[in-house]
């Protein structure tokens, strides 16, 4: 690796003056499991390397009745579906945190890292869409908050300035009567990039589909939100011909490229198979006799 | 750059060394520490060869930064027999033929440990699922499996650590 120096702040202040100081050669560090392999490959060459793992915003982990979960951006996966109380809220985000890498992985990764690193295919992104997750950004003057929706830009770019960074992610509590999925396609079980994935967070009445929110992942230069297909299932019982025409919505809203990792066509397919199912997970999760996740 | 001394505890032991901040935890147990039981495959976090338990976690060493131990405590795989005991583990690669040319096995035992550590009796498939990020290219995997079933035998038969070779098996 080349050389860099090394910040372990404890408040988010000291993150931020780092930041002042240092400009665009600074670069956050969480699990390092994106930042560590891109520095040793030399695509990333900060000359300062802040971590962000004494900050203990950064580490939170809460759930609060009335404004739901605060996510600290530097909160291993591990810590997330470990959390009875998270996992029984928001299946769907544990869903994508336990489906990230191996164990090895799991146990540093964040989700504020996979959401900063901007990869179209990060497993978790969909599913804290689907779950209306906002990001909060912590810049030298204020602080602000984006639709994590909205936050990544293009492939490897995000809204973040060269001064700002990720505090966390707040994701709304469901009402009773919601549940979330997160679905991806791999040629392999473990240990492998996301060829499409899908998150689904559904509020239900019954049988009957009361609100959907649906994203994509893998099938766009970002992750792309199914708004037609979600309007779509307002108010419609999730009967086998609404779930085929919701999940052609879906994938009509993909905007895929064929790669050696599967054709346009074939990603397509999958974002109607996998929507179709993520709905169906996500109505059973509802079911009164339903046990575990 | 200049170097920062850290310190730790590794094997239970209070250690200290100078380590830059470019330098991997994998880089300074091996080059700095000489403890050269941790194995380097990919440096990209897909192999396992370089796992350790850092404060109780699995992780891949290639992806730590040394001056991110500062105060943690890291168990390698030198941290796992007493001495010259081998523990249930050990014992159970070795009957099972779970190695051939070994490059790979530090890391399997280390996952296995922090797997059999979490969950004394744990299913083929989950044992299979918590052991994907390790690599092997010569066994096969089934014979890791299958040790690694053994030995969570072993082991709930209340051999603790310390046992000694082939007690209470059958040969
Ligand atoms: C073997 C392997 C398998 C993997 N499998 C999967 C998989 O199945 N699915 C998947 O989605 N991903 C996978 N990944 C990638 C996944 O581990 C990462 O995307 C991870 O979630 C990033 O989190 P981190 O904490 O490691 O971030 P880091 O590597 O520490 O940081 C990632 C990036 O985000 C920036 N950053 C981090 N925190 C902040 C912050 N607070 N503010 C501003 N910027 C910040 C960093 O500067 C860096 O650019 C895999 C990685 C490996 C090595
Ligand atoms: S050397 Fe670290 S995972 Fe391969
Ligand atoms: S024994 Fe050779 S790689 Fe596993």
């Amino acid at each position: 690796m080349h050389e860099f120096s090394y910040h372990a702040p404890t408040s988010v202040n000291e993150a931020i003056n780092l930041l002042a100081t240092h400009g665009a050669k600074a670069r956050l560090l969480c699990g390092g499991t994106d930042l560590i392999i891109q520095m040793r490959a030399g695509t990333q060459q900060p000359s300062c390397v802040i971590d962000a793992k004494r900050i203990s915003d950064l580490r939170r982990l809460s759930l609060d009745p009335a404004t739901g979960l605060f996510l600290g951006a530097a909160v291993p996966c591990v810590e997330i579906y470990q959390n009875e109380a998270v996992a029984s809220r928001y299946p769907g985000l544990v869903d994508a945190a336990k489906l990230i890498g191996s164990v090895q992985i799991r146990d540093r990764a964040s989700v504020g890292g996979n959401l900063a690193n901007g990869s179209p295919a990060a497993d978790s992104v969909p599913a804290l869409i689907a779950l209306g997750a906002v990001a909060r950004i912590a810049g030298p003057d204020r602080e602000r908050t984006v639709p994590v929706e909205k936050f990544v830009v293009a492939p490897g770019r995000t809204v973040l300035k060269a001064d700002e960074l990720l505090v966390g992610m707040q994701i709304p509590l469901p009402p009773a009567n919601a549940s979330s999925a997160y679905l991806r396609f791999t040629p392999r079980n473990e240990m492998d990039i996301a060829v499409v994935g899908v998150g689904v967070a559904v509020k239900m009445s019954g049988e009957g589909c009361l609100e959907a929110q649906i994203a994509l992942g893998a099938v766009g230069p970002t992750q792309i939100v199914a708004k037609e297909a979600a309007t779509y299932l307002a108010g419609k019982r999730l009967d086998e011909a609404t779930l085929e025409h919701a999940g052609r919505l879906a994938a009509q809203a993909a905007t895929p490229i064929d790669d050696t990792r599967g054709t346009a066509e074939f990603r397509r397919h999958i974002v109607s198979v996998l929507t179709r199912r993520a709905l169906l997970a996500t109505a059973a999760r509802l079911r009164p006799n339903h046990s575990g996740n | 750059m200049a170097k920062t001394r850290i310190e730790a505890t590794i094997n239970g032991e209070p250690v200290e060394f100078l380590c830059e901040p470019r330098q991997s935890l994998l880089e300074v147990l091996r080059d700095v520490l000489n403890l050269t039981g941790t194995k380097e495959g990919c440096l990209t976090g897909d192999c396992g060869a370089c796992s350790v338990i850092l404060n109780g976690r699995l992780v891949c060493s290639c992806l730590v930064l040394g001056l991110e131990v500062a105060g943690a405590t890291v168990e390698t795989v030198e941290g796992l027999a007493a001495g010259t005991e081998l523990v249930p583990l050990q014992q159970a690669f070795l009957q099972q033929a779970a190695l051939q040319c070994g490059i790979c096995t530090p890391g399997f035992l280390v996952a296995a440990k922090a797997l059999l550590d979490s969950n004394p009796n744990p299913s083929e498939t989950e044992i299979r699922y918590a052991l994907a990020g390790n690599l092997c290219r010569c066994t096969g995997y089934d014979k890791i499996v299958r040790a690694v079933m053994d030995a969570a035998a072993l082991m709930r038969q209340g051999q603790g650590r310390a046992s000694s070779p082939m007690q209470g098996r059958e040969a």
